[in-house]
């Protein structure tokens, strides 16, 4: 197994360059100064001076942001909650019920959560009144039950990984539940929290076919909006929009990959030097 | 509704806690997930009105019609529509199986830094617009882009002069669209091969070396039987959102033979035919219920296997 696995080696060079060949192609074709996109005409950064301009797209970026804020704050919520349930709580009545209604979403193709979301909205709207227009409501709404089920999965597995007689012991020794939950259970859980929320929020900002459904006339979120100019066909400014996008993303998870790197390396150093202090 | 249990020591077993956290999720899903997925349900039994909304039950018993589904059968769009599905979702899910399983095993075998930022390669598209990435390849596909010309120059070159191709009608087709869900999905296919890959144990490959075989040998006796978990993790990570994918065939695939996403989203919005579309729904989630009860089956396993370890 000392060898150099080549072929190995070659498979992941061809995989990363299928990976990443599309992406780089769209930026460089975002700085082209013909309006083909397809043809390159010279260097130019016009499509970006465009872009800045249209305040529709500044407007549908800002939707976005809040939609995606609000619905992940709640989905994490929401979600951490289901999560102690199906980690903690073995055996209540509905359980089954419950962890079924919590996976399925991860699962169920995206036209029919999306569907049945709108009939939803449409039916309650005729029997009770609300919500009396779609919007910023109803696709967080949408987006919160689709994202909390991420959410849940990521916190179950941290608590199920976390021994529960750390959280009894606590109670031993007297404190009250909330100090338990404060000082024991989410200090540990947080790291799966913030992963949960970073996974909601970007679900959310990134999703086309639930908000396709659920959103209403005057509340056009980004990927809505790119998403009609798409169906049209491919124009400079797109790839424009593309790239800024992508760049932000890119640096974004980048960076949080470093950070989450180096926090578990002063860890494992630091459970190192307190072994060692301890011999 | 709750009932007692072990360890009632800790704060989450306090009863009012317990209800509460309990109920708040339930309460949301039974609303927002549950109740529109019974209406869905309900609807597919239900018949196409002129009034808002566009569906009435019969007047009376037994209420309900299996007409929608009795159509499903005798209209060929839809069983074209399911199979069309089932075969893009099915070539997507083999070719991500090719490309990913030497890819995710590529991963386990470099150093330990190197692998950090190939996996971090490997989730960088996967956090990035997925409308954009299809977007990406609609640029590709176009009859003056460098990659068709270049395809079609590398075909020209085993095709003669005379037959010689001027591009290749990429766009809108079944090719396009197996295409870009591979590219789309292969993250989906790495990330759990890799995880299958990386625990298994490197002493039995070596062990199989020492005793004489060929590294194809070891791959097909050792670790190739080891991965099936992963692979079939991985295969229907692919093939159950794939299945039912709506954006990709919308982009880049064929109108005239569309997949079951973009049916059920027409006789939705174009056909306002409800029940219709309801219909089409339930029987795509009726042939994706198997899939779905082996991947979680195989998910409750490895759970069960984290949890049973000290």
């Amino acid at each position: 197994m000392n060898r150099r696995p080549v072929f190995l080696i070659s498979c992941l060079c061809f995989g990363f360059a299928f990976f990443y060949i599309p992406i780089l192609s769209l930026i460089i074709f975002s700085f082209n100064r013909s309006r083909l996109v397809t043809v390159w005409g010279g260097f130019s950064t016009q499509w970006y001076g465009k872009l800045f301009q249209n305040d529709q797209i500044i407007k549908a970026a800002v939707l976005s942001l809040e939609i995606a804020v609000v619905s992940a704050t709640l989905a994490t919520i929401l979600g951490t909650m289901a999560g102690i349930t199906l980690a903690r709580f073995r055996r209540f009545k509905g359980r089954v019920v419950f962890s079924g209604m919590v996976t399925a979403p991860l699962v169920m193709p995206e036209v029919i959560t999306g569907i049945s979301s709108l009939m939803l909205f449409i039916l309650m709207a005729e029997w009770i009144g609300w919500p009396g227009s779609r919007g910023f409501t109803t696709v967080t709404i949408a987006h919160t039950t689709f994202s909390m089920a991420y959410v849940a999965v990521i916190v179950q597995s941290r608590l199920a990984s976390m021994d529960a007689a750390i959280e009894e012991a606590a109670m031993d020794l007297g404190a009250r539940p909330w100090r338990v939950l404060t000082d024991v259970t989410l200090p540990v859980i947080a790291p799966a929290i913030l992963a949960g929320w970073l996974l909601a929020f970007t679900i959310s900002l990134d999703d086309v076919v639930i908000t396709n459904f659920t959103t209403g006339p005057g509340a056009t979120t980004l990927p809505i909006l790119i998403w009609s100019k798409v169906k049209l066909g491919v124009t400079p400014d797109i790839n424009a929009l593309a790239t800024i996008i992508i760049s932000i993303v890119g640096v974004g998870v980048v960076m949080a990959g470093i950070i989450m790197h180096r926090a578990e390396a002063r860890r494992e150093r630091d459970i190192q030097m307190a072994i060692a202090a301890g011999q | 509704m709750i009932e007692g249990q072990a360890g009632k020591g800790s704060w989450f077993n306090r009863r009012g806690w317990r209800d509460l956290i309990i109920a708040i999720p339930y309460g949301w899903l039974a609303t927002f997930f549950l109740l529109p997925f019974i209406i869905v349900v309900a609807m597919s039994l239900a018949r196409r009105a002129e009034f808002s909304p566009p569906i009435a039950f019969l007047d009376d018993w037994p209420f309900v019609r299996w007409d929608n589904f009795a159509r499903l059968f005798n209209d060929s769009l839809y069983i074209r529509a399911y199979l069309t599905s089932i075969w893009n979702a099915g070539v997507a899910t083999f070719f991500c199986m090719l490309i990913g399983y030497p890819m995710a095993l590529g991963i386990t075998r470099v150093g330990k830094s190197w692998r950090n930022v190939l996996l971090m390669l490997v989730i960088l598209p996967f956090w990035t617009s997925f409308l954009l990435r299809v977007y990406a390849w609609m640029g590709l596909f176009g009859s003056n882009s460098w990659f068709n010309k270049g395809l079609t120059s590398i075909i020209n070159t085993v095709l003669p002069a005379d037959m010689a191709l001027r591009s290749l009608p990429m766009m809108n087709s079944n090719f396009a669209v197996v295409l870009v869900m591979v590219y789309s999905y292969l993250p989906f296919m790495i990330l759990p091969l890799y995880a299958n890959l990386e625990k298994l144990d490197n002493t039995l490959n070596e062990a199989a070396m020492d005793l004489g075989s060929r590294p194809w040998q070891v791959f097909k006796d050792v670790t190739l039987p080891l991965s099936i978990p992963g692979i079939i993790a991985g295969g229907l990570l692919v093939f159950i959102p794939a299945s039912g994918e709506l954006i990709i065939p919308s982009l880049v695939g064929n109108a005239s033979d569309p997949m079951i996403g973009r049916v059920i989203s027409d006789e939705f919005a174009s056909a306002r035919d409800w029940p219709m579309a309801s219909a089409v729904a339930v029987a795509l989630l009726l042939m994706l219920v198997l899939p779905m009860m082996v991947y979680s089956h195989f998910e409750n396993r490895a759970q069960a296997a984290g949890e049973a370890r000290p």
